[in-house]
């Protein structure tokens, strides 16, 4: 018996099987030059702009580099950066642990869940202004709006994966006797584990639009506070720049969290490639 | 090891009266109406029957997956109310029973982990187990790498590893084409040899339970009984070309066909 291959070999092996033989380069090329290409026609077309609404890019990139030499424009930004991150591992790790609770304890799921479903059909941004009301205008009103929006997504994605795991994997467990604790550690969460980062995804995009909109909302710091005070102080290019770097929060920590998936999930991507191609 | 001494060994498996049912809104179902028989210390007991007779349901009764209704079973006299620590489940559907996100090494170590064995032990353990059953090479692959029985090599090291007095196997052979079967039953009596464990193997293939039994016994009716317990005399040492050519091989393997034949 011969055993000669190993994971990452066999896995590029069918990454390029499964995308039709089109090259690895060509792909992140595209993903990179697409951007680029968006970004010049904006520049052009944008160039010999005179409508107060729409500056020409070049105006709006001074602006960036001007912006980020004030240290409000930076505490603004690290704000919403800092609020964003600290409120999505909440979320996760809250929804992560109440999840795998309900998921494993039926009981307490059979009380608990019509009342998480009630809360997860508001909108998010809705519940900003009761926390407003209740809390005030606080970093913490924002910290809680935030995790708590984010916390539904993970949270019911952790039960459904949790329930749905193989009964099979279940009955391995009890007979090799392995302890409640490495069960949930070893056995359950890693085969739910799919599922729940689908549901973390979730939880991101929606801790993004709720980080913008509480700070809309009656707050002086954060990106969100600045891109509206620029909107209403006629700061056209100062309201460009702010909704230009929230782009770019985005897309990168949407970018980060997907290259972390792809590292965790890295048996469930291979295995699954590995079915299609079979 | 020959059948004598087999036969004057002590009673490791004892199932006494054994009777289950399952409670439906229609009221109680039987599926085992009443199961006795013993399995000796390093014997291969097969046990066949018609499907559906409730094969599976015997065999998580026990090894403790399930209640028993009413009767016994007993492991070194011990009745058994839960998993017993002696005792390894090896599944049908090895895609399922193993862990696809551990490589093939770390899923034989799972359930090592909380027997709190030295090291060096549980290293030798994982070691032997793979070598065993012809996996050594493969201990940093994932099970989805492997064809179905390599799968089923990998579940099987995992039960060695654990060192159960008892392995019990629930149509081990099922899914895998004919000539790895052949490999894998070979691969089961090295083990009872070089371990000596008893095994208990659910088998819905006449000639594989005639092939591997020292006792075969066979269940019929619904809900189920023992309809014949068989014994067979072909000692540890067994070949797929020479054993199966032996003219008591075809009496047995009438034998029992006739029995389940009449049962189902």
């Amino acid at each position: 018996m011969v055993f000669t291959s190993s994971i990452p070999a066999r896995t590029s092996v069918a990454r390029r099987a499964g995308r039709s033989g089109t090259p690895r380069w060509v792909l992140i090329g595209t993903e990179v030059l697409v951007p680029i290409v968006l970004l010049g026609l904006w520049w052009v077309s944008s160039a010999n702009s005179t409508n107060t609404f729409f500056p020409p890019l070049q105006v709006i990139l001074e602006r960036l580099l001007q912006l980020v030499q004030t240290p409000t424009f930076l505490v603004d930004v690290g704000s919403s950066l800092g609020n964003l991150l600290l409120s999505f591992v909440l979320a996760s790790v809250i929804g992560v642990l109440l999840g795998a609770a309900l998921g494993l304890v039926p009981a307490l799921a059979w009380f608990v869940e019509p009342t998480i479903h009630f809360f997860r059909a508001i909108p998010p941004v809705a519940l900003v202004p009761i926390f407003v009301s209740l809390i005030g205008f606080g970093n913490e009103t924002r910290i809680l709006s935030i995790t708590l929006a984010a916390l539904f997504p993970v949270l019911i994605s952790t039960m459904d994966g949790i329930r749905g795991t193989e009964p099979t994997l279940a009955m391995v467990s009890r007979v090799y006797r392995i302890g409640w604790f490495d069960r949930l550690v070893s056995v359950t969460l890693p085969a739910a584990s799919p599922r729940i980062l689908s549901g973390m995804q979730v939880s991101l995009i929606t801790a993004f639009v709720v980080m913008i909109a509480s700070e809309m909302l009656g707050s002086s710091t954060g990106l969100g506070a600045a891109t509206l005070l620029a909107q209403q102080s006629f700061a056209i290019a100062d309201m460009w720049v702010g909704i230009l770097v929230l782009g770019v929060i985005g897309y990168a920590t949407t970018a980060v969290f997907t290259l972390f998936r792809r590292r965790v999930l890295r048996w469930y991507l291979a295995s699954q490639q590995q079915e299609k191609n079979a | 090891m020959t059948s004598d001494t087999l036969r004057d060994a002590p009673v490791r498996l004892s199932v006494r009266g054994l009777a289950k049912s399952y409670d439906t809104k229609r009221g109680s179902v039987p599926v085992i109406a009443d199961l006795t028989f013993d399995v000796r210390v390093g014997e291969i007991a097969c046990i066949v029957g018609p499907s559906g007779i409730g094969k599976t349901t015997l065999l998580k009764c026990l090894t403790g997956l399930q209640s028993i209704s009413s009767g016994q079973a007993l492991i070194d006299g011990r009745p058994i109310d839960g998993p017993p620590e002696e005792m390894a489940l090896v599944f049908q559907e090895y895609t399922r029973s193993l862990m696809p996100w551990l490589t093939v090494e770390k899923n034989v170590r799972l359930p090592l982990k909380h027997l709190r064995l030295p090291a060096a032990e549980r290293e030798e353990r994982i070691r032997g187990a793979l070598a065993a059953v012809g996996l050594a090479g493969a201990e940093s692959k994932y099970p989805w790498q492997l064809s179905g029985g390599m799968q089923q090599r990998v579940a099987i090291a995992r039960a060695i590893a654990y060192r159960p007095e008892v392995l019990v196997m629930d149509e081990p052979f099922a899914s895998v084409d004919a000539q790895t079967r052949f490999e894998l039953e070979d691969l089961c009596l090295r083990i009872r040899e070089q371990f000596g464990m008893t095994i208990v193997v659910v088998t819905h293939d006449i000639d594989e339970a005639v092939y591997l039994s020292d006792r075969v016994i066979v269940l019929g009716e619904r809900p189920a009984r023992v309809t014949e317990i068989i014994d067979v005399d072909f000692g540890g040492a067994r070949d797929q070309l020479t054993t199966r050519a032996v003219p008591e091989f075809a009496e047995l393997r009438s034998e029992v066909f006739e029995l389940i034949r009449k049962a189902g």
